[in-house]
């Protein structure tokens, strides 16, 4: 029986509405509000994978719903945002989500085998965003705590992002960087 | 390792994250212009041991296109800045100055 160093869950289906739209002037800021939820500030993570917000770039916002709210979630936007220019699709079915739980120098060093971005907790504390490549496919993912962490990825490669995960979590390969 | 800061998202993007777009600032010549023109905006590309400016995109990221001034030969990165430019801003120039003050700016 092998033990692997973090344990990797699929958290499949989450909800993800992807909104691209100015974020400044107050509109994204209201709908947000309306449904509880809150604006993060750059790079940083509100609210929790049921409910909750990840800022992927100045114009993008990743909006987490449970998996049967996301079609709400985007009448929501759309009404919040008629007659400007911006963009609310629910990509739910096109998103992967994992959990990662472990030790969190273990799950920052499964994930450092991967991916070039900065894994030191300073670098990378609970609540905030990264998104990068993870060995051939781009990813993103977050901190939600003391050695937990979520991760997305494209669906399309769900599969190759879980066996590459699985793959570098294999007993007896720690580094022991972190 | 190159590592450059994407000016929009602010990320300090490992160059794997990024996709190389090529020489910066380049000068489009299209249907009315001559032969020789459209050959040097298809083909000629600058190839200097020293000071260079690129296109970059965050491709593993935000997505945006960029510029990026460097040595290509130290890999010294002088900064990034936005791509609605159509030469490097002051501040890049200055940067890059302070390091060589040989450098001549359109050279
Ligand atoms: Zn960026």
């Amino acid at each position: 029986m092998s033990d692997p160093l973090i344990r990797i869950e699929d958290a499949s289906p989450m909800g993800m509405v992807t909104l691209r739209a100015e974020l400044n002037d107050g509109k994204a800021a209201s709908a947000l509000a309306f449904s509880g939820l809150e604006i993060p500030a750059p790079h940083q993570v509100t609210g929790t994978p049921e409910k909750g917000v990840l800022w992927m770039s100045p114009d993008e916002l990743m909006i987490m719903t449970l998996p049967d709210a996301s079609d709400a979630m985007v009448a929501t936007l759309n009404e919040a945002f008629e007659g400007t220019h911006s963009l609310a699709v629910n990509v739910s079915d096109a998103r992967s989500a994992f959990r990662l739980k472990g030790r969190d120098a273990l799950v920052r060093e499964v994930l450092a085998k991967l991916t070039p971005a900065d894994m030191r907790p300073a670098s990378l504390p609970v609540g905030r965003l990264r998104r990068t490549r993870l060995a051939q496919v781009p990813a993103a993912f977050w901190f939600t705590g003391d050695g937990e962490a979520m991760l997305i990825c494209f669906r399309s490669v769900g599969g190759y992002v879980f066996d590459l995960l699985s793959k570098v979590a294999e007993e007896g390969t720690e580094v022991g960087y972190f | 390792m190159l590592i450059l800061t994407c000016p929009y998202c602010g990320v300090a993007c490992d160059e794997t994250e990024l996709h190389p777009g090529g020489e910066a600032h380049l000068k489009r010549f299209g249907p009315d212009a001559s032969d020789e023109d459209f050959e040097g905006y298809l083909f000629q590309r600058k190839n200097p041991r020293g000071v260079h400016f690129e296109r970059w995109r965050h491709a593993y990221g935000c997505g945006k296109w960029f510029h990026a001034a460097r040595h290509t030969v130290t890999l010294e990165v002088f900064g990034t800045y936005p791509a609605q430019v159509f030469e490097p801003p002051e501040k890049i120039r200055a940067a890059i100055l302070a390091k060589l003050p040989d450098w001549e700016t359109g050279a």
